[in-house]
């Protein structure tokens, strides 16, 4: 395997496994913030406001259909422009949370136009207010589906947290950059992030797959 | 300086590197539908290590993150005797790794096939291959354009990431404009518009115009 | 599991070889059993209906001819060759996919849901099979599609597609795809079962026309007692996956004599 340094392997290591644990912290955060703004951008389209509607739709298009990269340099580098200073953490987590909430807020609007149109019936027959209607009836049932896709993504935004680095980050990849630039040596760094990389998206992933095979079978008919 | 003229003064460099950008987007579409169909047809396939080598393929670019793909392509690759320009490392990477995600589609695609027009094709006495060819495979590419279309996005999208191998796209010059002029609501929010344009009111009209295509031979329009 | 082979002639030899036999065909799914031991021969040019509650294996019966589905012992044999085995130094062997694309030429099928290709007209779907299968040039495949259409009375809406007829005008262009293989043996798999009743003559007349043809053996599961009455040298009535009673329509439906056959018939007559 091509001159592997295998003391170098276990002199880096420590550095790169550190990091790792702030990628996760990134991934974790961003997600947080991502799940709650989902719903906000999903709920913000059904209200019976037009122009509200109208707005949030464009937004989340407009969000879902540019690069994760760029918005990120977006939100960095033009608060300053404007007297607005972010660390590169909070610009990240706001980037990440808001692009993530984007998407979610699609897997959200998904799961709630799945609960037949009866609930709301009954709900309205019952004299639910909306709020109480979308606490009680509607988001519970809408939940089941949308968890696939919720999944999915937090396995998405932690393979997309390498793009902090580029604000100076301290996760991963930036880690791997600093270390290869230092000693001239990329083969471990890079290889390791992978294997790191793969190590916990792919048992994520699988375990994702399982619980989204008994939700399904636990709903039984629905599919 | 205004915004307006900002864009005169820079609008070569965007249009550079919007070229460029296309470019990567329209080859690494061609890597990621020939590695979509090759690794989804062989996912399927009845041998088992015909199979594995599909599914090893698939979990290692589903598994890791493009960026540190790219890295590892461009820095790494070269240690094992494989240097490569980094235009290419670029659009073949984003390839490879949306290629991953197609190959899912692809299966997904051929699976919803009715079973029946597997059996009245045996029944015709027709060969895997014809099979293959004259009646699954079109009807497959029917129903995969619709998600195809997402993919096509985030291809795009991904293409931005290939600045980080120092490819002259827009991203980077972008980030360029960023550092000489520190205007970075105008560099970067024209680079934003770009992408927006090229998503919203090029690939997805072009691929919801394919589907309407497919579906009129398909005799359901 | 090896089965003793030698009790299974490598070929069908003498005078008034079947058409069709199925000798001693036994096919599991899993621990379920659906045919048991079964014995059938049907002689060329017969038409034979099989009838019978659902789970008897009657489809199945079908389905194995057809090579949908495998075996699990005995031997089906076509105009005198076996279809599930081949001869291999004197032997039988399970047959390779060769063998069974030569015999399967032979058979026929028409589904309960027609499986017309939907990207492909009425007479594309017809010269599909001749051209790609059979080698026909364009020419002699429509020629032959043509007059197959006609036969089904199909033929002004050759340039239709499937999704623009009716289910029993798909049907009918179904028999005539089938029928472009000029094979020997026909299926049909209750061809009428998904079709709304008004049209439902029309799919049966042109199986009338296609009995008079006496080349062309038949097989047909259907749940059409009457129609079966009318067309059938014989009927069969399948239960538990074997042949519980069998014999000509009058024999059997007018005076059956096992118990089994008679509660169908009465339930099927109650139905209706």
């Amino acid at each position: 395997m091509l001159d592997w340094k295998l003391d170098f392997t276990w002199e880096i290591l420590p550095r790169l496994l550190a990091a790792a644990g702030n990628t996760m912290l990134a991934a974790g955060g961003g997600y947080v913030v991502a799940v709650v703004l989902g719903l906000v951008f999903a709920l913000a389209q059904r209200t019976p406001s037009r122009l509200l509607t109208f707005v949030v739709r464009e937004l989340v298009e407009f969000i879902r259909s540019t690069p994760l990269l760029l918005q990120i340099f977006f939100i960095y580098y033009v608060g300053p422009q404007f007297g607005l200073r972010l660390s590169p953490w909070s610009a990240g987590l706001i980037a990440i949370g808001l692009h993530y909430a984007a998407y979610l807020s699609e897997v959200y609007r998904g799961g709630i136009e799945s609960v037949p149109k009866g609930q709301w019936e009954a709900a309205r027959a019952i004299n639910l207010s909306t709020a109480k209607t979308y606490r009680r009836i509607i988001i519970p049932q809408a939940l089941p589906p949308a968890l696939a896709g919720m999944g999915n993504y937090l396995v998405g935004i932690f393979k997309d947290t390498p793009m902090l680095s580029v604000i100076g980050v301290a996760e991963l990849m930036h880690a791997a950059n600093s270390i290869g630039a230092e000693n001239f040596r990329y083969l471990e760094p890079y290889t390791i992030v992978g294997l790191i990389f793969l190590a916990i998206s792919l048992p994520t992933a699988w375990l994702l797959r399982r619980f989204e095979t008994a939700l399904r079978r636990n709903m039984g008919l629905t599919r | 300086m205004p915004y307006l003229e900002f864009l005169e003064t820079y609008s070569g460099r965007f249009l550079d590197g919007t070229l460029i950008t296309l470019g990567q987007f329209g080859l690494a579409v061609v890597v990621a539908v020939i590695a979509a169909l090759v690794s989804g047809l062989m996912k399927m396939a009845r041998f088992k290590a015909v199979r594995g080598i599909a599914v090893v393929y698939i979990e290692i670019f589903r598994g890791t993150s493009l960026l540190v793909q790219l890295y590892w392509f461009y820095f790494v690759l070269p240690l094992f005797g494989i240097t490569m320009d980094k235009f290419t490392v670029g659009f073949l990477t984003v390839g490879l790794c949306y290629g991953a995600y197609g190959a899912e589609l692809v299966r997904g695609a051929i699976q919803s096939v009715p079973r029946g027009q597997w059996e009245a094709a045996l029944a015709l006495n027709m060969s895997t291959a014809q099979r293959m060819r004259r009646v699954i495979l079109p009807q497959a590419l029917v129903a995969i354009l619709p998600p195809w279309g997402n993919l096509m996005i985030e291809i795009l999208k991904g293409t931005a990431l290939v600045a980080l191998i120092s490819v002259a796209d827009l991203m980077f010059e972008t980030r360029q404009i960023n550092n000489n002029t520190y205007l970075s609501a105008q560099a970067f929010g024209t680079a934003l518009i770009i992408y927006y344009i090229f998503a919203r009111f090029m690939v997805t009209p072009i691929m919801r115009w394919l589907e309407r295509v497919m579906a009129r031979k398909i005799g359901r329009a | 599991m090896t089965h003793d082979m030698s009790q299974y002639p490598l070929k069908l030899e003498g005078d008034n070889v079947p058409m069709v036999r199925f000798q001693n065909v036994t096919k599991k799914y899993g621990n379920l059993t659906v045919l048991d031991g079964l014995n059938l021969d049907v002689t060329e040019g017969e038409m034979v209906t099989i009838i019978g509650p659902s789970g008897s294996g009657k489809t199945t019966v079908l389905r194995m001819l057809m090579t949908l589905e495998t075996i699990d012992s005995g031997v089906i044999y076509v105009d005198g060759e076996p279809l599930t085995h081949m001869e291999k130094n004197g032997r039988l062997v399970r047959a390779n996919a060769a063998h069974l694309r030569k015999i399967r030429s032979k058979i026929g099928m028409c589904f309960q849901h027609f499986n017309l290709f939907p990207h492909m007209t009425a007479l594309g779907n017809c010269i599909e099979g001749p051209m790609q299968v059979l080698g026909l040039s364009r020419k002699e495949a429509e020629e032959r599609a043509l007059e197959l259409l006609d036969l089904v009375g199909m033929a002004d809406k050759r340039d239709q597609h499937p999704s623009r007829l009716s289910g029993g005008q798909q049907q009918r262009v179904a028999i005539a795809r089938a029928l472009a293989m000029r094979p020997k043996v026909m299926l049909f798999d209750e061809v009428t079962s998904a079709l709304d009743p008004e049209v439902i003559s029309e799919v049966t007349s042109v199986i009338r026309g296609l009995v008079d043809q006496h080349n062309l053996t038949m097989l047909m599961v259907t749940h059409q007692i009457g129609f079966a009455r009318e067309i059938s040298d014989r009927i069969c009535f399948f239960y538990s996956g074997q042949i519980e009673e069998q014999g000509s329509p009058e024999m059997l439906l007018d005076n059956p004599q096992k118990e089994r056959t008679q509660q169908f018939l009465s339930a099927v007559l109650e139905a209706n």
